[in-house]
């Protein structure tokens, strides 16, 4: 067991390492939900008027509606980003030397897709610091409920982008994830909207969102943010990564040089 | 006991076969050169023996564990050097070793006794805190080296290790891995396409689109072929110019 646990401990260890050297990666992770809170919120204010739904007992600015969303957001890329990455590295880099390591091959890619959620909720934890002095403050004790939420979002993400990952054969492809998976993800969930104002607009939208386990996701984080519980979220994100991962493990391929086609050499 | 043995190994990419049943040791204490030209098959063959594709037909074993069935065990006995380089360039020397030691399950303190050791030998302990970027070819490789047996492995796999490197550190490497047959009892399979490379007490594999061509001592290959030289012998075997 302790050889699991000095793995995963490496792990972690070289994640965080890699993104204290690369701060930069961090700015531009907070940069993207910063813009939207105070710029497109601050354009939308006016225009979106959010009654009092839960888990909110009151009114809420347009700007508290959407942070538990920016804050997911940041975990979608990064879960996406990190996740995607692994096919650069399977090819060229350091999931070589993971991959010939002794443990077993699940547990490497668990402790990966792991220390990569715990990065990413550290850089959550530094956008809702920022936001709290930008005047949206849920209850401190909601901030401390929130981290098991917002660590089985990240690892939904990341099982996703796993699952992804092996699909894809070339890095390039991330601009079509961008376009087809995290946009779609985003933009089709309660993130920016209540939902009941995509009922309002249109159904069939309305029910890609309420399918989209993205939507879950935030809502398992704002209902946590609030100290409340939202156990259908809990459900969905829960079954969404065991299914995910599950099938990532499954259909994991170290090399993701097609075995239909010869490599190079 | 073998540190490598390959038994009826066949591999193919859809209907194109690149492997054709191979068959071969590798004794420890001795470097084993696995020559061939390009499109040979030898990444594949590496690719085969590090886990990273999966054994179609045939067996490896290392150290005597079975690839398929003890995966663990056979890749505890293995250590890697692959042809690109897979250091993590922003971190340390020792950081990138430490790495390494924890993939493999060690404590700390154990880790940091390994590294030392190891650092030492490789007379890279002045440059430990170093980031690899900072490091020339030849010391990178080193660092590679040193983090391949840092879990004291019976066979040590180097893909095309010596390119990009300079003559002189080529030849140091060379040596560098004769000294580690000797001192640590170890087998070391080496694939190049530098024949210069080869000693003279070595074992030699030569692979030919996917066929095992030659295999044996430099003098056995050549009593066989009653030639002079490995060059020419290589050529008649491979039908192309010598390297």
């Amino acid at each position: 067991m302790k050889a699991y646990w000095y793995c995963l401990s490496g792990i972690f260890f070289r994640e965080w390492l890699r993104f204290w050297q690369q701060r930069t990666r961090l700015l531009s992770a907070l940069v993207r939900p910063l813009l939207w809170l105070i710029v497109f919120a601050a354009g939308f204010r006016a225009a979106l008027g959010i009654a009092i739904i839960a888990p909110y007992d009151t009114y809420i600015t347009y700007e508290t509606y959407i942070v538990p969303g920016l804050a997911c957001m940041i975990l979608l890329f990064n879960g996406m980003q990190s996740s995607l990455s692994m096919v650069y590295d399977r090819e060229m880099g350091s999931m070589r030397i993971l991959l010939t390591s002794p443990q077993p091959r699940s547990f490497l890619l668990i402790c990966k897709l792991l220390a990569s959620a715990c990065i990413s909720i550290v850089q959550v934890y530094i956008f809702l610091a920022i936001t709290w002095f930008y005047g949206v403050q849920p209850p401190l004790l909601g901030l401390l409920v929130a981290l098991p939420a917002l660590l089985m979002v990240a690892l939904m993400l990341g099982a996703i982008g796993l699952l992804l990952s092996n699909g894809i054969r070339q890095l390039e492809n991330f601009a079509g994830v961008m376009n087809f998976v995290i946009f779609p993800l985003f933009f089709l969930s309660s993130a920016l909207y209540p939902l009941w104002k995509m009922q309002e607009a249109s159904l069939w939208l309305y029910w890609l969102c309420v399918l989209n386990p993205f939507s879950h996701g935030v809502e398992l984080v704002r209902y946590a943010l609030y100290l409340q519980f939202n156990p259908v979220a809990l459900m969905v994100c829960a079954a969404t990564t065991a299914i995910c991962l599950c099938a990532a493990v499954l259909t994991f391929s170290p090399k993701r040089t097609s075995l239909r086609t010869a490599p190079s050499k | 006991m073998n540190a490598l043995q390959v038994s009826d190994v066949s591999f193919s990419y859809g209907a194109r076969a690149v492997l054709h049943g191979l068959n071969f040791t590798c004794p420890r204490g001795r470097v084993t050169a696995l020559l061939g030209p390009n499109a040979a098959g030898k990444t594949t063959l590496i690719s085969l023996l590090t886990c990273l594709y999966p054994l179609q037909q045939g067996q490896i074993k290392v150290s005597g564990h079975d690839l398929t069935r003890a995966p663990r065990s056979a890749l505890r006995e293995l250590g890697v050097v692959f042809q690109q380089s897979t250091l993590d360039l922003d971190l340390t020397v020792e950081q990138n070793l430490r790495y390494h030691a924890a993939l493999h399950g060690f404590s700390p303190a154990d880790a940091k006794q390994r590294i030392n050791a190891e650092l030492e030998r490789q007379q890279l302990s002045e440059r430990r805190h170093d980031k690899v970027r900072l490091l020339n070819g030849g010391h990178r490789r080193r660092v590679e080296i040193a983090r391949a047996l840092l879990h004291n492995p019976r066979l040590l796999l180097l893909d095309e290790a010596s390119v990009g490197l300079d003559p002189a550190s080529r030849q140091a490497l060379q040596t560098h891995l004769r000294s580690l047959c000797q001192e640590r009892d170890i087998a070391v399979l080496s694939t190049t396409h530098i024949l210069d490379e080869i000693g003279p007490e070595d074992h030699v594999l030569i692979l030919n689109k996917g066929l095992l061509v030659a295999n044996g001592s430099i003098a056995a290959i050549q009593d066989q072929y009653q030639q002079q030289s490995l060059p020419q012998i290589f050529e008649q075997l491979t039908q192309k110019a010598p390297l």
